[in-house]
């Protein structure tokens, strides 16, 4: 004899009632617990910690090492030079893990799982967008220590250097929308990859990134100069006090109002993809 | 009222360069409370795009759903806190172990921090898993996946399971063993729909069965019911030489009431009989006459296999392997 109203359940319990989820409460329960998910991925891959520590490594001693007397940045040294565009070139890539995970997560079933559950409808992108913040701060950390280890200084306030970390973390951040939205829609996390990677060589390498746009020549020039990515490695420089004396850095309004063009551009990414995301997850199962 | 109710459901696809697919067409199903479905079907048939109108991951063109009177178009977060759902593929983070799988679907659920332990350490005990409880699922087999991502189904101890394919790629020691728990389940009293492409596995774990093609309900009825839609039992031989087959054959004929099956190789033959017991007594008698030497013999109700055949001119089986070459 049950002393519950409620019907007799597979193990012959009663049924845990799970709580209402409409608090604030419930929803940061959720995106908690899905980063949560997402930490315990990172630690428990090699392949991702290895991929971003060392390739930020890499990439500071490749252009440090190996460019820096080839290229002559007047008015300063091309290691202080090139840091802002490894800065955003590795923050922009480590956007990319939210399109292939979240394609990776629909394809193995799990996206069906986490949508059968009671939960925030946000919280599983809200977890994804905030592992590849994770990843994008350990970057950080380590491609600081070894600009520092080359020679790269800030030049400008202690205050506006991690105002450019901010920046930079924040617009990689909006752009993890974009690629999650993106990794729901192509589905197959290979394709995504590759897709990736073919957009954003060209937006980083055509850019002021690596040289300055100046001495390109004229249709790369002017693409260069409305990249948002020239922008945001401009607003990065600015911030860290890496401008050479004397820069040109273009005339196109984007170049003029750099810090500027990034925050609406951060803005106009969320405004747009948190709500085109979430709506497409809400629709979204496996095949 | 059924417990689960579905009426009239249609979904279509439009696939890009291709002609549109019916997923669901006028698809009507009931469970009452406490009973098993077996939602029988070759691949494509729609069983997982039922189970998935009903889990409310997808939405269907027209038609409605309701568990317990909930409709779940409506109130789709309602049916999420009382639903359990276990998918065709092992749904379950690779890079957790498994007491973290199960405790992240707790605090899903919002069960709270202690809860949700408390339960996934119980779930580890009872599904036999404490060797997957605290290492990465990755490396674990398909029937140990299988049964973490089952006991996530659990966590709440929902009154509705949802068990889509559930043995689907197993080894037969693995589906034995996922189907003892299953079977201990339902004597629990829970509701369960079960899709599956296994007929025995119909046969053995459901109540009543719906057998679906093309997303249309083509028969439903219990086991024994859809076995005796195909008519009698039958009698079947396999031989020891393929050179008795034409004797054999005629023996066959005699008692049959429908001409004698032959297998590719010629050495397995059978029949439909009326009465079972006697064909069978008769076959053997003539068998022995002639001399001619058997490896077995014996009588068989028919198989869903056999119901499958008999309502759409095809084997389930054969669709799979067609399917699976595609």
């Amino acid at each position: 004899m049950t002393t519950t109203t409620r019907p007799t359940t597979a193990t012959g319990a009663p049924q845990l009632e799970p709580a209402p989820n409409n608090t604030l409460a419930t929803w940061f329960n959720d995106g908690w617990i899905t980063t949560r998910r997402n930490l315990i991925k990172i630690k428990r891959v090699p392949d991702i910690l290895v991929f971003t520590t060392l390739q930020p490594i890499m990439f500071v001693l490749l252009f440090s090492q190996v460019y820096a007397g080839s290229i002559d940045i007047p008015g300063s040294n091309y290691t202080e030079f090139i840091m802002a565009g490894i800065f955003a070139q590795t923050v922009v890539f480590g956007s990319t893990y939210s399109g292939s995970a979240m394609a990776q997560d629909l394809k193995e079933g799990i996206i069906d799982r986490f949508r059968t559950l009671p939960m925030s409808p946000s919280a599983v992108l809200i977890g994804r967008t905030n592992g590849d913040l994770f990843i994008n701060a350990l970057s950080f950390v380590v491609m600081i220590a070894t600009g520092l280890l080359v020679g790269w200084r800030v030049r400008s306030s202690i205050l506006e250097a991690v105002a450019g970390v901010a920046l930079l973390l924040l617009f990689a951040y909006a752009f993890s929308w974009v690629m999650a939205f993106l990794g729901m829609s192509v589905r197959s996390p290979e394709v995504i990859n590759n897709v990736s990677f073919l957009i954003l060589f060209p937006l980083t390498f055509i850019s002021n990134a690596f040289v300055p746009s100046e001495n390109l020549p004229t249709p790369l020039r002017v693409f260069a100069e409305w990249n948002p990515v020239s922008a945001l490695v401009l607003a990065a420089r600015q911030l860290f006090g890496n401008v050479p004396e004397g820069y040109q850095p273009g005339d196109s309004w984007p170049l003029q109002n750099p810090v500027l063009t990034v925050l609406i551009g951060v803005v106009v990414l969320l405004v747009v993809f948190v709500p085109l995301s979430i709506r497409k997850f809400r629709t979204i199962s496996s095949r | 009222m059924a417990f689960i109710e579905a009426t009239d459901l249609v979904k279509t696809y439009n696939p890009k360069g291709a002609p549109v697919v019916r997923a669901l067409d006028g698809l009507s199903l009931e469970v009452p409370r406490g009973t098993v479905l077996g939602l029988l079907g070759p691949n494509g048939a729609g069983k997982t795009t039922t189970a998935k109108v009903l889990t409310t991951l997808i939405t269907p063109d027209s038609g409605s759903a309701a568990i317990d009177g909930i409709d779940v178009l409506r109130e789709p977060d309602r049916i999420r806190r009382m639903i359990g759902a276990s998918g065709q593929y092992a749904a379950v983070d690779e890079n957790l172990t498994g007491f973290e799988n199960l405790d992240m679907i707790g605090r899903l659920y919002h069960l709270g921090g202690r809860q949700s332990r408390a339960r996934a350490r119980e779930l580890i005990d009872l599904f036999d898993l404490s060797e997957a409880g605290n290492r990465p699922v990755k490396g674990f087999s398909g029937g140990m996946r299988r049964r973490i991502d089952l006991a996530g189904a659990l966590v709440i101890n929902p009154p509705v399971l949802f068990l889509d394919e559930p043995t689907t790629g197993l080894d037969p020691r693995s589906r034995l063993g996922l189907w003892d728990i299953i079977t201990s389940l339902v004597d629990g009293g829970t509701t369960v729909l079960l899709t599956t492409q296994y007929l025995e596995e119909a046969d053995r774990l459901a109540d009543d069965i719906v057998v679906i093609d093309e997303g249309k309900v083509i028969a439903r009825g219990t086991a024994d019911e859809l076995k005796s839609q195909v008519g009698g039992q039958r009698v079947e031989i396999s031989l020891v030489s393929g050179d008795d087959r034409d004797r054999a054959v005629e023996i066959l004929d005699r008692v049959g009431t429908t001409s004698t099956d032959v297998t590719a190789d010629g050495r397995t033959l059978s029949t439909t009989v009326a009465d079972g017991p006697a064909a069978l007594q008769q076959v053997l008698a003539d068998v022995r006459a002639l001399g001619i030497q058997l490896h077995d013999a014996g009588m068989q109700r028919p198989t869903l296999d056999d119901v499958f055949l008999t309502i759409t001119g095809r084997t389930a089986s054969h669709d799979d392997k067609e399917e699976a070459a595609a």
